[in-house]
C-alpha cells in the first residue's frame, strides 16, 4: 500500500498537475458552477429560497408560457424535416454524382453560416416582408411568426445538416456500393438498402442538432417571431423584462432538455459510427446518369440561388436610399445611427471575436494536450474528457442565464467581470468549445507517440517540446480553431443578449437593435459587414493552408 | 557488480500479467539484447526501465541506486523507438541539438561541435540540414541513434530500431550499431523480435515468453543449451523427434545422413529440398509421420545425391540430444 502510494507520487509531474488543475478549475469556473446556479435556482424563490417545484407548477399552470413549449417543438419537427431531406440531397449531390461546381456549391452551402440568425431573418424580411421583393411580385406569406421562424431556421440548419451528411457520404466506405452496383440492383433498392443505413447514424444525429438548433435560437424569433412565443423568446422576457429569475431558470432548464437528448444520441451514434469509417475506404467510382445529374444540378442551384437571393436583398435594401421607394444607390445606410451601437458595435464584435479566438485557441489547444498527453493522472483527465463535451449540449442561452444567476451576485467574488467583455469571451469560448477540441485532438493524436517519451529521456521539459513540436506540427488545426473560434463569435447572440453592456454593444445584437427602431436599412448594412470580415477571414485561413502546406512539402522533398 | 538491476518487476494491464517477476542483470558496457515474440513483455520491460512506465512491484536498480521511483529525465539514457520518433519541423542537427542543449551547459559553439562528431561518427554530417521526411529509412534510423547518444547518456535503449527496415539496410545498420556501442563503451539493451539480430549482436540475449524470462546467456551458450523447448524453437530451428528412450531435441545441422543404414540408423521420406546457398534443408517424413529438418553444406548435399521421394537414412549423434521430458510446450520447427 505505502509502496503504491510512493510509487504514485513519484510519479506525477508537479508541473502537470498544476496545470491540469488549473484547465479543470476553469471549466468548472465557467461551466460546471454556473449550471449549477441554473438548476438551483430553478426550485427557489426569486428571493432565493427552495420552493422545491412550485416553480414549475406554476409554469404549466400559466397557459401562454405553457403554449410556447408547443409552438418551439412544432417550428423545431418541421425546421428538422426540411434541413434534414435539404441537406442530404445537396450533401449527395456534391458527393455521388457527377454535376460540375462542386467546390463552388460546396461553399455557397456555408454563407448562412457566416451571418448571425437575426440576419436570416433579416434578409426574409426584405423577400417577403409587407415591401419584400417576392411579396411585391405578387407572392405573399405570413411572414411573421411560424413559417418566418421556419424559414429562418431551415437556412441556420441547413449548413449544419449538410456538412454532417457531406462528411459520411464523402467518407463512408464505397466499395460495397461499388459491388452492388457492379451486380446491376436498381436504383431505388440500391438507395434503401446501401446509401440509407450508410448514413442512418448520420441522418438520426442531424434530425437531433437540426431540431435543437432551431429549438434553442433566439436571434429569428428576436426579429420575426411576431406573437408566436418561442420558449427562447419567453426566456429573455423573464430575464430581461420582468426579472423573473427563477422563472428564467425554468424555462433554462427545458431549452436544455434537447441538447441533453441530442448530446446522449450523438454520444451513441458516434460510437456506432466508428466502425462505419474506414480509413482506407476507396475512393468511389460515380457512374454515368444525365437524368441523375441533370435533377440533382437544378436542386443545388435552387438552393444556391435561395441564398445568394438572400445576400442579394439584403445589399438591396443596403445600397439603397429608401428601398422599395427611393431606389437610389447611397452608402448612407453605413452611417450608423450611434443610438442603436453604431459602428462602434462593428468593431466592438471584432474586438471581442479577436480575443476570443486567442483565448478559445489557446486554452482549448493546452486543454486537449493536458488530456492527450498527460500521463498518470488518469481520473482527472477522465474528468477533463467529460468537461469537454459538455459544451456542445449547452445552448447559448443557457450559458446565458447560467451566467446571469452566477456571476452577477454582489457575493460572488468574479462578480467584477460582469458587464464587462471578459464574459462576453467566456461564454463564447464555453459556447463553442467542444468542436475546437475534437480538432485539436484529432490533430495531437497524429503526432507520434514518443514524443513526449523521448523528450522525457532527454530531459526536455513538456512545455518546451509543446511550444518546440506540438503546437507548430499542429499548426493547421490551431488556425482552424482560430477561424473557428472567430466566425462562431461574430454571428452570435444568444448567451450574449443577457450579457452584454449598453455601452458595449456587439454588431449581432445591434442589426436586432436597428431593426427593432426601423432602421432597417442599416442593419442590412451592417449584416453585409459581418459577412464580408467572416469570409475574409475564412479566405485568410484557406490562404494560409495552401502557403503551409507548401512549405512542408518543401521540407519533405 | 552489475549496471543494471531489474528485480522481480512485475506489470499488469487490467489483470493480463505484461511482466511476470521478471529478473535482469547487465554488465556495464555490454550490449544485451531483449528477444522474444510479439506482445511478450519486451517494450513494457524497456518502458520501465527507462522510467516512461511504472511497475506494479519489483525494483529497478541502475549503477548502484534504487531508480525504482526516478522519473525517467533522472535516469539518464538514450532511447531509440521504431517509430524514431524524430521531430519533423527541425532539420537532422536540429533534432540533435535540441536534447543536448537542454542537458548541457556547455557552450552554442561546443554543442555544436559536439553534434557534427556524433552525424561523422553515424556517417549523417552531410544530411545534417535535411528534415526528417527527406531522409531514407536508415538514415532517419541514424539520427534517432545520434540524438539518442549526443547527450552522453550512461546507457542506451533501443526498441525494434531496425525493424521498419528493408533486410539490406538491416544487416548494415546491425554491424555498424554495434560499433558505434563498441566504440562508445555504452551499456544498451536493445529489443528484438529477430532472433537473426540477436544472435548477431548481442554480447548477452534475454529470451522472453508469456512475460517471463525463459533464458539468459550468451547467444552461443542459448543456442547450444536451450533451457527450454520455447527457447530451443525460437532461437534457430530445432527438430522433436520420439525415439526409443522418448522425446529427444536436436538441430537440424546435427543430424548426420549416412548413405548406408546401420543399427541405430532412422530412415525418413525426403519430402522437400530447400537449397539456401551455402546451406541446403532437407525437409523429411519420418516413420512415425514426424517432421523432421535437416540441414547440410551444399557441398555435401551436392556429393550425395538425394532426390525428392526417396529415402534417407539419418543418424542421431547421442551428445547432440536434448530431452525437455517434463516440458509441456513443443514448438514446430521454423
Ligand atoms: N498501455 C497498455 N494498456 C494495456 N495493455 C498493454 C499496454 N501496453 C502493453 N499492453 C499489453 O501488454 C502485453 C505486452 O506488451 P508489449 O508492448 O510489452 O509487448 P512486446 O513484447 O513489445 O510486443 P511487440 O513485439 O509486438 O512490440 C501485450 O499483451 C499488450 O497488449
Ligand atoms: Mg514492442
Amino acid at each position: 500500500m505505502i509502496e503504491r502510494m510512493k510509487q504514485w507520487i513519484s510519479r506525477i509531474n508537479i508541473g502537470q498537475l498544476i496545470v491540469l488543475c488549473f484547465m479543470l478549475a476553469m471549466m468548472v469556473m465557467i461551466m460546471v458552477l454556473p449550471l449549477f446556479s441554473l438548476f438551483a435556482r430553478a426550485f427557489q424563490s426569486n428571493a432565493e429560497e427552495f420552493v422545491g417545484l412550485e416553480n414549475y407548477q406554476a409554469y404549466f399552470r400559466t397557459p401562454a408560457l405553457f403554449r410556447s413549449i408547443w409552438n418551439t417543438i412544432d417550428i423545431s419537427l418541421v425546421t428538422a424535416f426540411f434541413s434534414t431531406v435539404f441537406g442530404f440531397l445537396y450533401a449527395y449531390a456534391l458527393t455521388r454524382t457527377r454535376i460540375r461546381f462542386k467546390t463552388f456549391f460546396r461553399y455557397v452551402a456555408l454563407i448562412p453560416i457566416f451571418i448571425p440568425t437575426v440576419v436570416h431573418a433579416l434578409g426574409l424580411i426584405y423577400l417577403f416582408g409587407r415591401q419584400g421583393v417576392i411579396t411585391r411580385m405578387g407572392f405573399e406569406i405570413e411572414l411573421y411568426g411560424r413559417i418566418g421562424l421556419i424559414l429562418s431556421q431551415v437556412i441556420y440548419t441547413f449548413p449544419q445538416a449538410f456538412l454532417m451528411f457531406f462528411v459520411t457520404l464523402e467518407y463512408a466506405d464505397g466499395r460495397l456500393y461499388e459491388a452492388v452496383e457492379a451486380m446491376g440492383v436498381k436504383p431505388l433498392t440500391r438507395f434503401i438498402k446501401i446509401t440509407l443505413p450508410e448514413v442512418k447514424f448520420t441522418l438520426i444525429n442531424v434530425i437531433f442538432v437540426c431540431f435543437t438548433l432551431a429549438f434553442t435560437d433566439f436571434g429569428a424569433p428576436m426579429v420575426i417571431g411576431g406573437s408566436f412565443n418561442v420558449l427562447a423568446t419567453d426566456l429573455h422576457t423573464q430575464i430581461a423584462g420582468l426579472f423573473n429569475f427563477s422563472m428564467g431558470a425554468v424555462i433554462g432548464t427545458l431549452l436544455l432538455t434537447p441538447a441533453i437528448m441530442a448530446f446522449i444520441v450523438n454520444r451513441i451514434t458516434n460510437v456506432a459510427n466508428m466502425g462505419a469509417m474506414s480509413a482506407k475506404s476507396t475512393k468511389l467510382i460515380i457512374k454515368k446518369s444525365r437524368g441523375r445529374d441533370v435533377f440533382f444540378f437544378i436542386l443545388c442551384s435552387v438552393i444556391a440561388f435561395c441564398f445568394f437571393a438572400l445576400i442579394g436583398a439584403l445589399a438591396l435594401g443596403a445600397f439603397t436610399t429608401l428601398y422599395p421607394f427611393n431606389m437610389t444607390l447611397t452608402l448612407d445606410n453605413f452611417r450608423f445611427n450611434p443610438a442603436q451601437g453604431g459602428i462602434g458595435s462593428f468593431f466592438n464584435s471584432i474586438t471581442m471575436s479577436l480575443i476570443t479566438a486567442a483565448v478559445g485557441t489557446v486554452f482549448v489547444f493546452a486543454y486537449s494536450y493536458m488530456m492527450e498527453k498527460t500521463n498518470g493522472l488518469t481520473a482527472l483527465t477522465k474528468i477533463g474528457k467529460l468537461f469537454s463535451i459538455l459544451p456542445m449540449a449547452l445552448p447559448g442561452m443557457v450559458i446565458g442565464i447560467s451566467f446571469i444567476l452566477f456571476f452577477n451576485t454582489p457575493t460572488n467574488p468574479l462578480n467584477f467581470l460582469f458587464g464587462t467583455i471578459g464574459i462576453l469571451v467566456m461564454a463564447n469560448v464555453l459556447s463553442f468549445f467542444s468542436v475546437p477540441f475534437l480538432t485539436a485532438t484529432g490533430a495531437l493524436k497524429k503526432l507520434d507517440k514518443e514524443f513526449e517519451s523521448v523528450s522525457d529521456s532527454m530531459s526536455i521539459p513538456r512545455w518546451k517540446l509543446f511550444y518546440r513540436v506540438s503546437v507548430p506540427l499542429s499548426f493547421p488545426a490551431i488556425l482552424e480553431i482560430f477561424m473557428y473560434y472567430f466566425v462562431s463569435s461574430m454571428v452570435t447572440i444568444s448567451a450574449l443578449v443577457f450579457l452584454y453592456n449598453p455601452t458595449f454593444r456587439v454588431a449581432s445584437i445591434s442589426i436586432a437593435h436597428m431593426q427593432a427602431a426601423g432602421d432597417i436599412a442599416q442593419a442590412a448594412a451592417m449584416s453585409l459587414l459581418i459577412l464580408v470580415v467572416n469570409v475574409a477571414v475564412r479566405l485568410l485561413y484557406e490562404l494560409a493552408m495552401i502557403f503551409i502546406k507548401y512549405k512542408t512539402k518543401r521540407r519533405e522533398s | 557488480m552489475s549496471f543494471l538491476k531489474v528485480e522481480n518487476i512485475t506489470k499488469k494491464f487490467g489483470n493480463q500479467f505484461a511482466l511476470n517477476n521478471v529478473n535482469v542483470e547487465v554488465e556495464k558496457g555490454e550490449m544485451v539484447c531483449i528477444l522474444g515474440p510479439s506482445g511478450c513483455g519486451k517494450t513494457t520491460l524497456l518502458r520501465i526501465i527507462a522510467g516512461l512506465e511504472t511497475s506494479d512491484s519489483g525494483k529497478i536498480v541502475i549503477d548502484g541506486r534504487d531508480s525504482t521511483y526516478f522519473p525517467a529525465a533522472k535516469r539518464n539514457f538514450g532511447i531509440v523507438f521504431q517509430s524514431y520518433a524524430l521531430f519533423p519541423n527541425m532539420t537532422v542537427i536540429g533534432n540533435i541539438l535540441f536534447g543536448m542543449k537542454q542537458k548541457s551547459k556547455a557552450s552554442k559553439e561546443d554543442l555544436e561541435i559536439r553534434a557534427l562528431e556524433v552525424l561523422r561518427m553515424v556517417d549523417l554530417f552531410e544530411h545534417r540540414n535535411k528534415y526528417p521526411r527527406q531522409l531514407s529509412g536508415g538514415q532517419q534510423q541514424r539520427t534517432a541513434l545520434a540524438r539518442a547518444i549526443a547527450i552522453s547518456p550512461s546507457f542506451l535503449l533501443l526498441d525494434e530500431p531496425l525493424s521498419a527496415l528493408d533486410a539490406k539496410v538491416r544487416n548494415k545498420l546491425r554491424s555498424e550499431i554495434r560499433s558505434i556501442q563498441k566504440e562508445l563503451g555504452i551499456t544498451t539493451i536493445m529489443v528484438t523480435h529477430d532472433q537473426e539480430e540477436a544472435l548477431t549482436m548481442a554480447d548477452r540475449a534475454i529470451v522472453m515468453n508469456n512475460s517471463v524470462v525463459e533464458q539468459s546467456g550468451s547467444p552461443r551458450d542459448i543456442y547450444n543449451n536451450p533451457s527450454t523447448p520455447f527457447v530451443a524453437g525460437f532461437i534457430g530451428s530445432m527438430n522433436f523427434i520420439k525415439i526409443t528412450k522418448g522425446e529427444q531435441a536436436i538441430r537440424p545441422e546435427k543430424i548426420c545422413l549416412v548413405r548406408h543404414s546401420e543399427q541405430h540408423d532412422y530412415t525418413a521420406l525426403i519430402r522437400a529440398i530447400e537449397f539456401k546457398g551455402a546451406l541446403t534443408r532437407i525437409n523429411g517424413l519420418m516413420r512415425d509421420k514426424s517432421e523432421v529438418y535437416i540441414d547440410l553444406s551444399s557441398q555435401e548435399f551436392d556429393s550425395m545425391n538425394l532426390r525428392e521421394g526417396a529415402t534417407m537414412f539419418l543418424r542421431l549423434p547421442e551428445k547432440c540430444l536434448t530431452s525437455y521430458s517434463d516440458s509441456l510446450i513443443i514448438e514446430e520447427p521454423v
